[in-house]
């Protein structure tokens, strides 16, 4: 399902991840239920009056990676590198400047909204914010019955059940459907998010930093939750985090992106044991270790993250990169596989 | 820390250790009277800071840490805010007990504080080399170009580059690291005694947090400030503080040495806290595959207003039982030099060794 | 430290306040002006209702021999040229203020509802054309706008309400179209889209509800507003015809001939007027101090 005249900017990814999992049970289906290629994202920046475009946004760059069934992959990076404006493009929230979507096979890139509808039952996704995600005046039941409300035909009574069940499952009570989302707590209120995207029965939820804005202790039991349904309903997710602990926790393979494009892609294990990209192993020697008996060599790295309005030209870390070449402020690195599934976009590995 | 529970040295060990102290806050009381009812958001916190040292303060959403920090600094709104009870000695000046002219004269001063979002914590209009000249007209006396020029030199310390050039741009010209550098820059102008910094890094990047943490560490071994960090980071805790006190529900639950703590977690919260981190592969001690589940601290925060007489952790304990319910624990010191207030704490300290 | 009394603290800030009367209590005790304008409005509003039982004379009878009586005895707030009862056209004057003040206002904010909604929500080009509208609308003086539209549309009640609703709008849509901007990035409402909800729906279940709350604050202002925009229209001559009872004409017809031989026809209903625009004001700025989420405890 790939076609030859796919871009050279990035190199999709052609193997089923399932089956190098021993996580997965069961048979990995031959098509992955996401596949993402060559995505670009380009903001125009508008000015003036007669609002000319001055500029752009380059928030994404080329972007390719696949999901299988069961599977989830971590997106990494830090601010502006894009991977939130991959999350909301992938469901359309955003329309995507150029590349291909393909859920199930399917293409789902340019369709028109109503088109498109009925494969939202299939991607749904889960907000950072817990306060601003659920609407203030409406009671937490109706939030979580609206998907039911438009793509299925069911009586009151009918969706009510459906809802009840929905937060016994994410482990709310069901006496709670008629409350307010004020009177819930941070946590409480993303375990509602869950339950909404869960009511179509979604094959691949996008968690857009789900647990980022909640407590320590509390992020532990939706991490704990988000695990639990993805075992028994075999549910894919896209991870979206800045938190490199909690993605190698929760993901079986991770990309890490920086300033909109893939610096590199691979399984977890080999991520955080053998990284490749000077940008991977600056994130792994900046994350602080909670046990002050384990003393590192800190490399830490300088410089701050270049503006998405004018990319760095070659390789766009090259700007902070400890090993940076001549070649690499001027030829920009292909992410390529260098090792059986561990793909890098670097001129010098 | 607790001071019946302290064995009372010689005078002159005393004086000598007071002396060391820059920072003494004894039984601090800080309510809100809210619509809800009466919120203990701190309840009797007692800890004291030495000179050029780092404490840290962990805790979570409600424990009351960033109340804490504002009673210090006396910034907290009044209503529905109150410091009902304590003293706050900084060099044995009670600062509670100060007027409030007198207060303005030692905020920016002696004592300032670094807030969590450098977007909103700087002024848009002005441009950052004023606003760091602010401090210093108003507490040194200085004039606006003799402040000027000290304030780029506080700009080049904390690392920002072409700090001339910056001094004249605006907040927005800057990144979130850069801000918090000059946030940094703002906060230790005038060589203060104490440094309160309220989850400095938790709005930035990690990349970011890193320079920043070092910069921190940096400029108090420069300037011999002692610093306060406030977060709910443990891998912060753990890389920055030398000592640490975790609060939950507005009072001291443990207070320990920083590797005394983590080698041994005496209170059940901060043993779940650290065990409901993942943890990266490299930071495991021992080796070994990652647990698949995280073991989660049970349910919420309880509420701070209406709070029992009971130990406050006890709904979420697994090892709370009829005591646990009956009767907050007393704040004792359980190994020397480490502080907890649980009844059980030798067969949580049991559990770290088994 | 001095010694507090948290009891005290507490009942300040509104804890323990058990049901309806309780509310009430610390209602009027937190604000006092509030509960002041509160009970004004409910006179004119029960007075207007009631008017039938509670005035002894119709406004309409006229009454030769009783013209320019004095207030006292029978009329209690005196008699105009033609031996109306002042008391009874000022009751019967509040149901027609009442009508107008309502009617405008609510015809005004339906309006500035949908306008703001649709420019804030839609955007584009059709926000800017609306807006450039609503800019001019809000150049032009409130009252010279009333007065164009009633000279206009001619003396009648329904008229006088447009008229007075229609500057209204751009006030309404102004901060509706604030808010529905506001809202419009809210992850709550992206979560509609994610759902697949049309564009439509969300505008009306997820964002209006939710932009609703200042508008409460500035229609209650409005109603005030709006009776005094009337009796200025009255005064010119182009609001309430005959013969509906009318504060404002009431003050215009007396004003210049009796203010010193019969002062009882200006100063009644002058302070009928001065009586409930001063409460919706007062109540007003209660309602906003009360919604305003800074001063939630």
């Amino acid at each position: 399902m790939v076609d030859a005249a796919t871009p050279a900017l990035a190199t999709p990814e052609r193997e089923t991840p399932g089956r190098q999992l021993n996580r997965l049970e069961g048979p990995a289906l031959a098509l992955p239920v996401l596949e993402v290629t060559g995505l670009t994202k380009h903001f125009p920046v508008r000015k003036g009056l007669l609002r000319r475009t001055i500029g752009h946004v380059y928030a994404v760059d080329g972007v390719s990676f696949t999901i299988g069934a069961g599977e989830t992959l971590g997106l990494v990076g830090e601010s502006g590198c894009g991977k939130t404006t991959v999350g909301r493009t992938v469901m359309r929230l955003i329309e995507p400047t150029a590349g291909t979507i393909r859920l199930d096979g399917h293409d789902v890139t340019r369709l028109g909204k109503s088109e498109f509808r009925p494969y939202r039952r299939q991607l749904q996704i889960i907000f950072q914010d817990p306060f601003s995600s659920l609407n203030p005046r409406k009671r937490v039941g109706d939030i979580v019955g609206e998907p039911l409300k438009i793509h299925e035909a069911l009586s009151r009574g009918e969706r009510r059940e459906r809802v009840a069940a929905l937060f016994e499952r994410v482990g709310l009570r069901r006496a709670q459907m008629d409350n307010f989302p004020h009177q819930f707590s941070g946590g409480q209120r993303q375990r509602i998010g869950v339950a909404r995207a869960l009511a179509l029965n979604p094959k691949l939820i996008i968690g857009d930093e789900p647990v980022s804005a909640l407590d320590v202790s509390i992020q532990a039991q939706v991490i704990n939750l988000l695990m639990d349904l993805q075992r028994d309903m075999q549910l894919s997710y896209l991870f979206i985090s800045h938190n490199l602990a909690v993605v190698e926790h929760i993901s079986h393979r991770i990309a890490v992106m920086y300033l909109g494009r893939i610096v590199e892609y691979t399984d977890k294990t080999t991520l955080f044991t053998r990284p490749l990209h000077p940008y991977t192993e600056a994130l792994l020697a900046a994350v602080p270790v909670p046990d002050p008996a384990i003393k590192r060599v800190k490399r830490v790295v300088q410089g701050d993250v270049p503006s998405p309005l004018k990319p760095p030209p070659g390789c766009r870390f090259h700007t902070r990169c400890p090993y940076a070449e001549a070649r690499c402020k001027v030829d920009v690195p292909v992410l390529r596989e260098v090792e059986h599934g561990h793909h890098v976009a670097c001129h010098l590995r | 820390m607790s001071v019946a529970a302290t064995p009372q040295p010689e005078s002159a060990e005393r004086a000598r250790k007071t002396a060391e102290r820059v920072l003494e806050v004894e039984n601090l009381q800080t309510y809100f009277y809210t619509r809800a009812g009466l919120v203990k958001a701190v309840d009797g916190v007692s800890f004291s800071l030495a000179r050029g040292a780092t404490l840290a303060i962990v805790g979570e959403s409600g424990c009351g840490k960033s109340v804490t920090a504002l009673s210090l600094m006396r910034l907290l709104a009044d209503p529905p805010g109150r410091i009902v009870g304590g003293a706050v000695r900084l060099d044995g000046v009670d600062l509670l007990r100060l007027d409030e002219v007198a207060m303005r004269d030692i905020r920016g001063n002696q004592i300032s504080m670094v807030f969590q979002e450098p977007m909103t914590s700087l002024n848009p209009v002005m441009t950052i080399g004023r606003q760091i000249s602010e401090a210093l007209i108003l507490h040194q006396r200085m004039s606006n170009k003799a402040a000027l020029k000290r304030a780029t030199e506080m700009l080049q310390l904390v690392g920002i580059p072409e700090p001339t050039q910056r001094a004249k741009e605006y907040p927005h010209q800057l990144s979130g690291g850069m801000r918090q550098r000059t946030m940094i820059a703002m906060a230790l102008a005038c060589n203060p005694k104490v440094l309160i910094a309220d989850e400095p890094t938790s709005a930035l990047d990690v990349t970011i947090q890193a320079q920043i943490l070092e910069l921190i560490a940096k400029l108090q071994r420069e300037l011999g400030t002692a610093v306060i960090l406030i977060t709910h980071d443990l891998g912060v805790v753990a890389e920055t503080a030398e000592r640490v006190i975790v609060m939950y529900a507005g009072r001291k639950v443990e207070e320990a040495a920083v590797g005394e703590l983590f080698a041994r977690p005496l209170h059940p919260y901060t043993r779940g806290l650290m065990n409901s981190i993942p943890r990266l592969a490299l930071m495991r001690r021992e080796a070994g595959p990652a647990l698949q589940r995280l073991q989660e601290i049970p349910g919420i925060v309880p509420a701070l207003s209406n709070l029992p007489q009971a130990c406050t952790f006890a709904p979420r304990c697994a090892f709370a039982d009829d005591k646990c319910r009956g009767q907050f624990p007393p704040y004792l010191e359980k190994r020397p030099d480490h502080w907890a207030a649980c009844w059980h704490s030798e067969r949580i300290a049991e559990m770290a060794n088994g | 430290m001095a010694v507090i009394d948290h009891n005290a603290e507490l009942a300040r800030a509104g804890a323990n306040v058990r049901g309806w009367t309780g509310a009430l209590f610390f209602f009027v005790r937190r604000y006092p002006l509030g509960a002041i304008g509160a009970v004004l409005m409910a006179t004119f509003v029960v007075t207007a209702l009631f008017a039938d039982q509670i005035s002894p004379f119709d406004p309409f009878t006229t009454n030769a021999r009783a013209s320019l009586a004095p207030p006292g005895g029978a009329h209690l707030l005196g008699a105009d040229f033609m031996g109306r009862d002042v008391f009874a056209r000022i009751v019967y004057g509040a149901r027609i203020s009442l009508a107008v003040a309502v009617g405008a206002t609510a015809l005004g904010c339906v309006i500035g509802v949908l306008v703001g909604l649709m420019s804030g929500f839609f955007g584009g080009w059709f926000d800017l054309l609306v807006q450039r509208l609503m800019d001019i609308m809000q150049s032009l003086p409130l009252l010279v706008m009333a007065l164009v539209m009633a000279a206009s549309l001619g003396p009648s009640l329904t008229n006088t309400i447009i008229a007075i609703a229609i500057p209204l709008v751009p006030n309404v849509a102004r901060i509706i179209r604030s808010n529905t901007l506001s809202l419009r990035e809210m992850p709550f409402v992206e979560a509609a889209r994610a759902i697949g909800m049309s564009e439509t729906r969300i505008a009306l279940v997820h964002v209006l509800p939710n932009t609703l709350a200042p508008l409460i604050v500035l229609a209650t202002a409005q109603l005030g507003s709006a009776i005094l925009v009337e009796s200025a229209l009255a005064f010119l001559g182009l609001g309430v015809p005959e013969p509906h009872p009318s504060w404002g004409r009431m003050l215009s017809e007396s004003a210049a001939e009796y203010v010193r031989t019969a002062p009882w026809l200006v100063i009644f209903p002058g302070i009928a007027i001065s009586a409930v625009v001063f409460g919706t004001n007062l109540f007003g700025d209660a309602i906003r101090d009360i919604l305003d989420p800074r001063q939630r405890l």
